[in-house]
Order: C-alpha cells, then structure tokens, then sequence
C-alpha cells in the first residue's frame, strides 16, 4: 500500500514498525519499570552514567537491538541499506554523542517514551532536533552535500 | 539473576525488529524523513506515531500499577523543567541524525547490517557521550 502523493512512503511497514517499537518499550515499562530510552541505556552499559538500572540488563537490551534486526533482514531478504562513510560517521556519532547526553534523550526516550506521557521536556526536545534535522539536510541539499550514496 | 536479563533482551529484540521493518536502520530512509523542504518521506512519522500510540496505552497501564510486573520499583524520569542544555542538546543531536541518517537506537540494531559502518559511528557517539558528560546535570 502507498500513499497519494508518496510514492516511496512505507506507511503499513512504518507502522507496523512502530507498534513492534511501542511494544517493546511497554515491555520495559511495566515489566522492568524502566524507559527504553536507548541513550540512557547505552550510557549505562558502557558506564557513562549511574542508573539504577543493572549494567547486565542494560547490555542485554543492547544485544537485542541487532539481534532483531537481523532476524528481519533474514526473513524479508530485503538488500542491506547504504551508509555514510567514516568521516561523516565519526563528525555525526560525535554530535549525537555529545548532544543527546546534554539533551538527556534521543529518539526513542524523548521520542517514544517522553511524547506518549506528555512531558513537557520531551516534546521541546523532540520539536528542537526535528527542526535542526530539517534544517540540516535543507542545508546539505543546498550546498550540494552528498552523505550516502 | 539470569531471569532478570530476559525482559531487556526481549524488549531490545522486538525494539531492533521494529526499527528495521519500520526503517530506522535504512539511512535513506532517515534522510528521506528530514528532507521535509525537498522529496519529502513520511514514513517515520508513521513509526513514530504507532510506537507512541502503543505507549500512551502503557502508561494508562503503568498508572494503575502499585509496581511493575517483574521488578521491585519503578525507576522513571521526572524532571518537568526546560534547560538550555536540553534545547542545545537536542539541537546538536538532530545536526548529528540529519548527516549520517542514524540514531543510537538504529546505530546498535545496524550492527547486524554493516558491522563497519556501526561501530565507527558508535565509538565516535560513545566519545561524545563522554565529552558531555562534565557539561550535565547543571540545569
């Protein structure tokens, strides 16, 4: 299924997609008591940040992460995506480093679990990088900047 | 011991599963969403909008519960104010998602994709998360 005026839009698989995210991080919240916020629980596992969440536990959320991801690309055969090269990956992963520890969040606590209970911190945070990102590959396109192949 | 670590696996699990079918893990895809001014691709509006759907029920949920089901306490975040770090922060993290189309979530999930590609950007991310880390918990 496509959408008008979409014609490279996923809207069934984004949502499919989506709920599968939903569930998990629910899974988190009522069983663990936890977010899955994957910032947070990257910081812990690699000992960045205290939390009462057990670094075990935290590396065990990790593990899964492409885990699942590769029982997908198994089963749908799908050809693996394309992705940036080293210098644009290491000037990238550092502002996401530095500016989800100062922003307390990335896509999935602020996204996911901040926007779905409301918080105000979560919804500036989201509308904040949003904008930049727009703003960002506005820029790239206009100064003729090609990341990905 | 070992009981414990199996919620976090299988949330991480079905969590990983989600961004790939979705298209987290595809940084086309990622661009496509953030080029909202030249060939627009709405798709991860969509996964954001089941993922945040599904959790809003759970914290309907989670309301009614005196604990969660297989731990002692919740542990939540419960900070209400708006910082400049949180707005600066935010900032410099949709810069970062904008270049290369990844995320941290997607980041770990593609290192079932391109094992390379991944951990160069996760080093560098986990770098950055340590530089930050005397600039926190100021306001």
């Amino acid at each position: 299924m496509t959408l008008p005026g979409f014609p490279d839009a996923a809207p069934v698989a984004g949502l499919g997609g989506g709920v599968l995210i939903g569930l998990a991080a629910a899974l988190m919240l009522l069983g663990a008591g936890r977010i899955a916020g994957v910032l947070g629980i990257a910081a812990r596992a690699f000992g960045i940040a205290d939390s009462a969440l057990p670094r075990a536990q935290a590396f065990a959320f990790l593990v899964g992460l492409p885990l699942g991801t590769l029982v997908v690309m198994r089963l749908t055969g799908d050809p693996a995506p394309a992705f940036a090269g080293p210098l644009p990956l290491i000037v990238a992963g550092l502002l996401v480093g530095i500016g989800t520890r100062l922003g307390s969040g990335c896509t999935s606590g602020h996204g996911v679990c901040g926007m779905s209970r409301l918080s105000q911190r979560s919804l500036v945070a989201v509308a904040t990088f949003m904008a930049t990102g727009f703003a960002t590959v506005a820029a790239m396109n206009a100064l003729g900047i090609a990341v990905l192949p | 011991m070992i009981r414990a670590l199996v919620v976090p696996l299988v949330s991480g699990t079905i969590f990983g599963a989600g961004l790939t079918i979705g298209g987290m893990t595809d940084p086309a895809r990622v661009r496509g969403f953030l080029d909202l001014f030249g060939d627009w691709d709405p798709t991860l509006a969509f996964v954001m909008g089941g993922a945040v759907a599904v959790m809003a029920i759970a914290w309907a949920i989670q309301r009614r519960m005196q604990r969660p089901a297989l731990a002692e306490a919740f542990s939540l975040p419960d900070r209400s104010d708006i910082t400049v770090p949180l707005i600066a922060g935010s900032a410099l993290f949709g810069v970062g998602w904008a270049i290369a189309g990844l995320c941290p979530g997607p980041a770990f999930a593609a290192l079932a994709i391109d094992p390379l590609a991944a951990a160069i950007f996760l080093a560098a991310m986990l770098a950055g998360m340590a530089i930050a880390r005397p600039f926190e918990a100021r306001g």
